[in-house]
């Protein structure tokens, strides 16, 4: 049994249907890409995964819960969190503020109206920050405004700020989007640190064949809204059903 | 102290100063001067002053931290008002449960309309709140009219019950007055008047009583600014989307700040009627809460003392430019040549007495095109004009948000 379930999941947008029938396995501490041309659903089924959408039908689960219905902060403090395509990050607070706010969340859950005492003497919650601004490598930049990060520094920051919380599951949204080789290269090396030093699940939506064949474990191909294939790296590359899948035509 | 950093401790300090000596700072012109016109220290003004920075204060902790802009905040004002006078009217003409309640009513008031309102965010939130305060202005000038005293308003009279006992303020009128509102036997409207050459100073109890409390609400809100729940009200400005999906559950954050918000209006509008135990329905209307947004945008929007300064500003201008008037005018310009004399008057008469919106009108537009942070921002531009005057050689940083 895998950490993560999808089973049956379809989702119409007026009469386009997004995802048909698809069902996915994303087994424990793993690397699960998902990849596929355009418009094949990628996004759509992240979405259904994070409480952005409501399938039509089908079911979610995550270590055994149902996660449909439930709120995106319900989601996140059940253990997943989330790397969206463009890094979504709190880009009017510093880099230390930005990485404060999840330990907060961690710490002490969903909401906790703290009004009296001053942020600066949260000594625990400063400590687990400045650990996680170590771990990604971005201690000296702590007191720079996250607005003014590079691309690839947003997105460091965006990735530190959901591993503070310690989720079990990281969905990422095609990590490596619009960024320079060097960027790329930078990320895949985070992502495979991160994979190596904690207890995480990744399941990552990717463009970029590099990134997914340096990464993953398990490739599964959407194409119209339903998985094609789910295959180990190896065999996906030469796979037929791949190839038509991208290129449009089967070759005889 | 006071848990604050050094600072904040300054800037509060500062603040101190300036509302205990205020009396003395806004006369600066000796009484009698041609100038004297332009002296604003004077009870009534100095109370609207503070009771509107409390105002400001409030509605900053909202549109400041979170961005989201509420056009209706004078219904809590609104509400506060006639919670005060009925407290004056019920219970004593001491000034403590009409302060204590107005702000509980607001409170509760603003639980209601930000649960529903909060529903919404960006323009949606605004309409929504601009919605709720019309509502409770056209209820309170018509349906509500035994509770509010529809369009003549609600007072204090010769027949309340007071039911609290007489050392408390309570009791019947003495002497057949409508008693004034009072602190434990010190009335409001007590002044104690100081005269130091040509300078005439009133010490006013009512302007102490709000002053006092204009401080500590101004220290709550720093410690707010300060605190873990500012932070995130700041992150949900900057980012909601993030923060929902980073675990925290956004909308009872956003319902504490509407409330916390609506409770330092109420407190206003209970301080209002302390002063002067009258509550008018228009004291809700659109104009009221566009005023507080536009003291906000003045003295700068997500700054700790901008909103004082700017309801300071705006309720100066109101008092003051507008009543001046032509005589005035002809007054001052009187050693030009008669013909030059009049064309001076008329070009500046459209923008004295009644047509003081228009002068507020022109500046408000110059400080949101050429300082988007307000009276604040061009402090500290002109700090830091004086700062690069006295040591030229190093780097300037300015520094950011008081």
């Amino acid at each position: 049994m895998g950490i993560l379930e999808v089973k049956g999941v379809n989702k119409r947008f007026g009469g386009l249907q997004a995802l048909g029938d698809v069902n996915l396995n994303v087994a424990e501490n793993s690397v699960h890409a998902i990849i596929g041309p355009n418009g094949a659903g990628k996004s759509t089924l992240l979405n259904c995964l994070v409480g952005m959408l409501i399938p039509d039908s089908g079911t979610v689960t995550f270590q055994g819960e149902s996660v449909l219905g439930r709120n995106p902060h319900e989601i996140n403090q059940m253990g997943i969190s989330r790397v969206f395509q463009t890094p979504e990050i709190f880009s009017d607070l510093n880099v230390l503020e930005n990485v404060m706010i999840p330990c907060f969340a961690k710490r002490d859950g969903a909401f906790e109206l703290n009004a009296w005492g001053a942020v600066r003497g949260q000594a625990d919650i400063r400590d687990m920050a400045e650990q996680i601004l170590i771990d990604v490598n971005m201690q000296d930049k702590r007191h720079v405004n996250a607005a003014s990060l590079s691309r690839g520094d947003k997105r460091r920051l965006e990735m530190a700020m959901c591993l503070v919380q310690q989720p079990k599951l990281l969905l990422l949204d095609e990590p490596t989007a619009g960024m320079a080789r060097a960027d790329t290269n930078n990320t895949i090396d985070l992502l495979k640190e991160i994979k190596d030093s904690r207890d995480i699940t990744m399941a990552i939506i990717e463009h970029d064949m590099h990134v997914v064949f340096s990464l993953a474990e398990r490739i599964t191909v959407l194409a119209q809204g339903t998985p094609l294939v789910e295959e180990t790296p190896e065999n996906i590359k030469g796979h037929p059903k791949v190839r038509e899948a991208y290129l449009g035509e089967a070759q005889v | 102290m006071f848990g604050l950093d050094k600072k904040d401790t300054g800037l509060l300090l500062i603040v101190a100063a300036l509302v205990a000596f205020a009396p003395i700072l806004l006369n600066p012109f000796p009484e009698g001067s041609a100038l004297a016109q332009f002296n604003a220290g004077y009870p009534d003004l100095m109370q609207r002053f503070v009771i509107f920075g409390i105002f400001a204060i409030g509605f900053n902790i909202l549109f400041g931290l979170t961005g989201y802009l509420s056009f209706g905040h004078a219904a809590f004002l609104g509400v506060g008002s006639y919670a005060g006078v009925w407290m004056l009217k019920l219970l004593t003409i001491n000034v403590i449960p009409a302060i204590i309640m107005s702000t509980v009513v607001a409170g509760l008031f603003s639980i209601l309309i930000g649960y529903i309102s909060l529903r919404r965010s960006g323009i949606y939130f605004s309409i929504l709140t601009l919605a709720f305060a019309q509502m409770s202005f056209a209820l309170a000038a018509s349906v509500l009219t035994p509770i509010t005293g529809g369009e003549t308003g609600l007072q204090t009279g010769l027949n309340d019950p007071r039911i609290f006992p007489e050392f408390l303020g309570g009791g019947a009128t003495s002497g057949g007055n409508i008693p004034a509102p009072e602190l434990f036997g010190l009335e409001m409207r007590a002044s104690y008047e100081l005269s130091v050459g040509g300078w005439l100073w009133t010490f006013n109890a009512g302007y102490y009583v709000c002053a006092i409390i204009m401080l500590v609400a101004f220290y709550i809100s720093i410690r707010i600014f300060r605190s873990p729940f500012g932070m995130m009200l700041r992150a949900i400005k900057s980012n909601q989307r993030r923060l929902n999906y980073t675990g925290l559950n956004t909308k009872p954050y956003m319902l504490a700040c509407f409330v916390i918000s609506g409770m330092y209006a109420g407190l206003a509008g209970g301080l209002m009627v302390s002063m002067d135990p009258l509550a008018g329905a228009e004291r809700m209307q659109w104009t009221a809460s566009g005023e507080v947004v536009l003291m906000t945008i003045l003295g700068g929007v997500g700054t700790l003392i901008g909103p004082v300064l700017g309801a300071g500003m705006i309720k100066y201008f109101e008092n003051i430019f507008s009543k001046i008037n032509d005589n005035l005018l002809h007054q001052w310009f009187a050693f030009m040549p008669d013909g030059m004399e009049d064309f001076v008057v008329a070009i500046i008469h459209p923008f004295i007495g009644k047509g003081w919106h228009l002068t507020l009108g022109l500046m408000f537009m110059l400080v949101v095109i050429f300082l988007p942070g307000g009276l604040v921002e061009g402090g500290q531009r002109l700090g830091s004009v004086f700062k690069r005057k006295k040591k030229a050689d190093s780097s300037i940083h300015s520094s950011t948000a008081n």
